[in-house]
């Protein structure tokens, strides 16, 4: 496991390039800063200035090597790299709020930005006019969608909303794409027709993954909870509450196995086990390297008694490798089938990277399967 | 200065009743929630059998329920079992809860804290510390969280 402080203002979020030679992120403000891999260093290579408010997603396609960055400047661009320069282009949203996640599909032909707009634009390249345009989708969303994941057939989407819920809609566009073949959560898939929609779960919905067959759909709660659903006949939902603080961004990592992070400032795996339709807390993936325990004298009994009403010798320190809440999670390696690396970045400005057979192995009862 | 002569009645209307975007919750039917059997607990208490007041007096809240008699009564009910436990006592009986059952007896603690009467306060404290230590930080989020008021 491997931490790098980038900065010291938070990293709002980030996106790897194919070969995991290159990150971008945003530094709090509105640019989208590219660093690439020098060693044991990272050195920035690349400033994309555009936006005139904040980034608040971005993601890079790995095959046809574009990013995409949307801002709460309601815009969205397009970015190719041509020769040594990143040339925006820029898309027409149509939103009157702040864009607030974006996502490229499988096959890059398409995106979705989520917004506070309560819809979800999903836009794809108009070769006639050379020009991106978007669909809207709208109903029933009541309330701004903070996450967006593709299905690995390109046509539905999941998205986690502050209405509460998680949905999964079509976003089919015939103009780019065959019909597709029926899935788990359905055969008909017209354009924005919603394929399942969550209940059981309170609090926004912060973070959403489809895994890897695209069959299950996991999403973390502001409430404090977990759940995973399966498509189906019926759709089955699993949830599990934690004692811990909300998470905010959650992964498959194997078919059976998430890993989630938020507040608490460390990555948490979960385990499904579709027999039962259960949820079940797999280990915390952050032990510290264990300090010293120091004894206490008489006089520090005393004073932290008088300070802080109590004789408890824990410092106010934390003892994760990120010091404030982890915002987004990504995979490096191993897609969500076999993960074997994961990226984690956060509001400490860091960016840490685990390694899940180093993992397994430090933690004895850690079993991904 | 000049007088204002327009009416000023505009400023009592209440813009957001008309937005038309208002989120508004879903409407769960209201179940037949009746919150707690009063008799009942009284019954228990009075026996002395304090742990089977706990898990009776936590059934049936009325969550889903408008009605906000209800709400009050089930409160009182449940605050009546929570003060008559002797200290030592606290924290067996939080143990003995499932995880919904934590959750919700720190929804009643919560509402407790809301309106303080003489000692009320200091049990609800010593009732969270040991609900505390069982749910955790995701205990109190949740109801923190929760739309509808138990």
């Amino acid at each position: 496991m491997s931490y790098h402080s980038f900065l010291l203002e938070p990293i709002s979020c980030h996106a790897w390039n194919k070969d995991r030679t290159q990150i971008a992120l945003c530094p709090n403000n509105h640019e989208v800063h590219i660093y690439k891999k020098d060693g044991n260093n990272w050195s920035k290579i690349h400033v994309l200035k555009e936006h005139n408010g904040q980034v608040t997603g971005i993601d890079w396609a790995p095959e046809s090597n574009r990013i995409v960055t949307c801002g709460t400047d309601r815009n969205a661009y397009v970015w190719t790299l041509k020769g040594d320069v990143w040339k925006p282009t820029l898309v027409i949203l149509r939103i009157n709020r702040a864009a607030r996640c974006v996502k490229w599909s499988p096959k890059e032909n398409k995106f979705a930005v989520g917004s506070g707009s309560r819809l979800i634009s999903v836009c794809y390249f108009e070769q006639d006019n050379d020009w991106w345009v978007c669909k809207h989708i709208k109903k029933p969303i009541r309330s701004t969608i903070l996450c967006l994941d593709w299905h690995p057939n390109n046509i539905l989407l999941a998205a986690g909303s502050c209405d509460f819920k998680c949905r999964i809609f079509s976003a089919y566009i015939k103009e780019v794409e065959e019909k597709p073949a029926p899935t788990a959560w359905g055969s008909k898939m017209p354009f924005g027709e919603v394929m399942f929609e969550s209940t059981g779960t309170s609090g926004w919905v912060h973070g959403v993954c489809f895994s890897d067959s695209g069959n299950r759909v996991a999403w973390a709660s502001h409430d404090s909870t977990v759940a995973v659903a399966e498509g189906g006949k019926t759709a089955v939902c699993a949830s599990l509450t934690s004692e811990t603080l909300p998470l905010l961004c959650v992964t498959f990592i194997t078919e059976n196995s998430l890993v989630a992070a938020g507040h608490d400032c460390y990555p948490v795996l979960f385990v499904y086990d579709s027999n039962k339709a259960a949820m079940s807390f797999g280990g915390k993936l952050d032990v510290p390297k264990q300090s010293a325990q120091k004894g206490m004298t008489a006089r520090e009994r005393f004073q932290n008694l008088d300070k802080k009403a109590t004789t408890d010798s824990k410092e106010a320190v934390l003892e994760s490798v990120h010091k404030n809440s982890i915002s987004q999670i990504s995979i490096l390696n191993g897609g969500k089938a076999q993960c074997a690396k994961f990226c984690t970045t956060g509001m400490d400005g860091g960016m840490a990277i685990w390694d899940v057979k180093t993992l397994e192995s430090a933690m004895k009862d850690l079993k991904i399967v | 200065m000049a007088k204002n002569t327009l009416s000023s009645r505009f400023r009592k209307v209440d813009i957001d009743e008309f937005d038309e975007n208002k989120f508004v919750d879903d409407h769960d039917e209201p179940a037949d929630q009746q919150g707690p059997d009063a008799v009942e607990v009284d019954n228990l208490i009075r026996q002395g059998d304090m742990m089977a007041a706990l898990h009776i007096a936590l059934r049936n809240p009325p969550i889903n329920s408008r009605n906000p008699a209800i709400k009050e009564r089930a409160q009182a009910v449940v605050l009546r079992v929570l003060t008559s436990f002797k200290s030592s006592d606290i924290e067996p009986a939080v143990k003995s809860l499932n995880k919904n059952g934590v959750d919700l007896l720190m929804r009643y603690i919560y509402k407790g804290f809301e309106r303080p009467t003489e000692n009320s306060s200091a049990i609800l404290l010593q009732w969270h510390e040991k609900a505390f230590a069982v749910g955790g930080l995701g205990s109190i989020v949740r109801v923190m969280t929760a739309r509808k008021t138990v």
